[in-house]
């Protein structure tokens, strides 16, 4: 099995760092991954993704073209990568900032008032958590306690205070798309 | 040390230069290259290096010039117009038979071009890219693994022949993260008695220099630089074939656009098409013989590169006629999607099905 994920919104989104994450939470579990941002000429509020592949196999090409799943976190996003799912592969969509969905039939859509409930917990920056969160809940790409092991890897010590509060956000994430099912 | 740690292309190249004893980097700013540099700000100095941001790329390689004159262990990395800048010293390191390691991140030209991957300096590396009859040692990794790998091995090999090489990589690799197990802490053997540490115990001083104003002499150094070369493409050839010992269509690749290639193979087996790879791992020297060698058996060949075809060259005169040579290339940043390179391998085994139908109608 190839997952090959694409994550994209605003820069400041925390799309790179989510990203890692899940790449760095699937290389624990052994799998092979990979991870590619998008660079280029950026600017501060411009669209940024990243690609991730993990997969049992070896990756060939780490660009991600058709991807499996894709998260879009803003609206440039959905009208950029909707088109490029693979038929039966999911899209998640931030409503909070994204109106409607694709008009696509033969993709599984998934919207979730993602800052909405980042707020909630009392931080609209942990949106990308909430997301990641209904992502694990969704797919089990990757698991929570992985992601959770990857936090720890990959924030700097002085940042380790908050990861409880990203940790209640991958929680309700997750939650919010169980209940779905 | 044994533990995979996930790492960005750029920064698994300093971590490896560390680690194989580089204590002084010389630098310049430039997309998509500058994670090494800043890796190497914080971190070479923790080694007991020196690191230092130059006022230029022309400062950065006349000071390797200077260090490694001085028997340190001596890098500088840059991008393409920043590569550019730095021919006249590596011409200079190569005569005075210096070793050096420099980095090329490519991105797009010519000139300024833009900062998005590109394989467009192959000539530039293989052939030369400063005066003088020289060549550089080429390693073109395509993996982060093998950015840590190539870098230990691009140091021993500039100490052991005593000459400048290049690791050359792209935006893509520069930018990618992937698990890396990095190398164990590089035991250094060699000797250098002809550095300028002092004149010692010595008879008299060491001269590094790449000036010779008598013919002959010059002559005698020419073919002495000559021997080490071809020495080089006896012993440090280095190549991967994937999938080719039935193939009928093999392309042939290096660093980014290799990954790429892997990925149209695959489709193209999965569709009944016997297709492989070649990938040179050495640029300079080029792997002719397993090129050769598959030529000989009538293989089609497609060179699939990120330039408007430069390899592609060296494969002809690898092959020397002896079967087709097709070429695929996007350029100025446009990164093909392997599908495209799929349409063209089964476009060559069309072509090679048509024509032994042809020339089975013929002989009929």
């Amino acid at each position: 099995m190839e997952h090959r994920i694409i994550l994209a919104g605003f820069g400041g989104q925390g799309v790179m760092l989510t990203g890692q994450l899940m790449t760095y939470a699937g290389m624990m579990e052994g799998k092979e991954v990979a991870w590619i941002p998008s660079y280029g000429p950026e600017m501060r509020g411009g669209t940024a993704n990243c690609s991730i592949t993990i997969a049992d196999k070896p990756i060939a090409s780490p660009i991600v073209y058709e991807p499996t799943v894709a998260i879009v976190l803003n609206q440039p996003s959905l009208e950029k990568f909707a088109p490029k799912v693979v038929p039966g592969g999911l899209l998640m969509i931030n409503s909070s900032l994204v109106n409607g969905q694709s008009d696509r039939t033969d993709i599984r859509q998934i919207g979730l008032k993602a800052n909405d409930l980042a707020n909630e917990i009392g931080d609209s920056k942990v949106a990308n958590m909430v997301i990641l969160g209904s992502l694990i809940g969704l797919t089990g790409i990757i698991s929570m306690e992985s992601i959770l092991e990857s936090l720890r890897k990959v924030l700097p010590p002085h940042r380790h205070k908050l990861i409880p509060m990203n940790q209640q956000a991958l929680e309700k994430g997750m939650e919010q798309v169980l209940s779905l099912s | 040390m044994s533990e995979k740690v996930l790492m960005k292309g750029n920064e698994a190249i300093a971590e490896a230069a560390i680690l194989a004893g580089c204590r002084c980097f010389f630098g310049y700013p430039i997309t998509p290259q500058n994670e090494l540099i800043e890796y190497m700000a914080r971190h070479l100095p923790e080694a007991g290096g020196t690191f230092l941001q130059c006022e230029s790329e022309i400062g950065a390689i006349n000071m390797v010039f200077g260090a490694s004159s001085a028997g340190v262990r001596a890098m500088t990395s840059s991008s393409s117009p920043g590569i550019s800048l730095k021919q006249e010293g590596i011409s200079y390191i190569a005569g005075a038979e210096l070793p050096a390691v420099i980095v090329n991140i490519v991105r797009c030209g010519p000139g300024l071009g833009g900062i998005l991957p590109s394989q467009s300096d192959y000539f530039q590396s293989t052939r030369g890219g400063g005066h003088g009859d020289y060549r550089m040692f080429v390693l073109a990794p395509n993996s982060v693994q093998e950015l840590a790998d190539l870098t230990l091995l691009a140091f021993e090999k500039a100490d052991e022949y005593r000459t400048p090489v290049m690791i050359l990589g792209d935006g893509i690799l520069g930018q990618m993260m992937e698990p890396v197990v990095l190398p164990e802490k590089a035991t250094i053997t060699v000797d250098k008695p002809w550095a300028t540490t002092g004149r010692g115990k010595r008879g008299k001083n060491n001269l590094v220099s790449s000036l010779f104003l008598n013919p002959e002499e010059l002559e005698q150094h020419n073919f002495k630089l000559q021997r080490k070369y071809d020495l080089m493409k006896e012993k440090e050839t280095r190549w991967e074939s994937y999938l080719t010992e039935d193939a009928e269509v093999i392309v042939v690749a290096y660093g980014s656009a290799a990954r790429l290639s892997m990925a149209a193979v695959n489709m193209a087996r999965e569709q009944g098409i016997k297709a492989g790879l070649i990938r040179p791992i050495t640029l300079f020297p080029f792997p002719d013989q397993p090129i050769r060698a598959q030529a000989e058996k009538g293989t089609a060949f497609l060179a699939v590169e990120l330039s408007t075809g430069q390899m592609v060259e060296d494969v002809r005169l690898a092959v020397e006629g002896r079967s087709p040579v097709h070429f695929y290339g996007r350029c100025g940043g446009v990164v093909p999607d392997p599908k495209e390179i799929l349409e063209k391998i089964v476009a060559i085994r069309a072509l090679q099905e048509a024509r032994s139908e042809s020339t089975e109608g013929g002989a009929a």
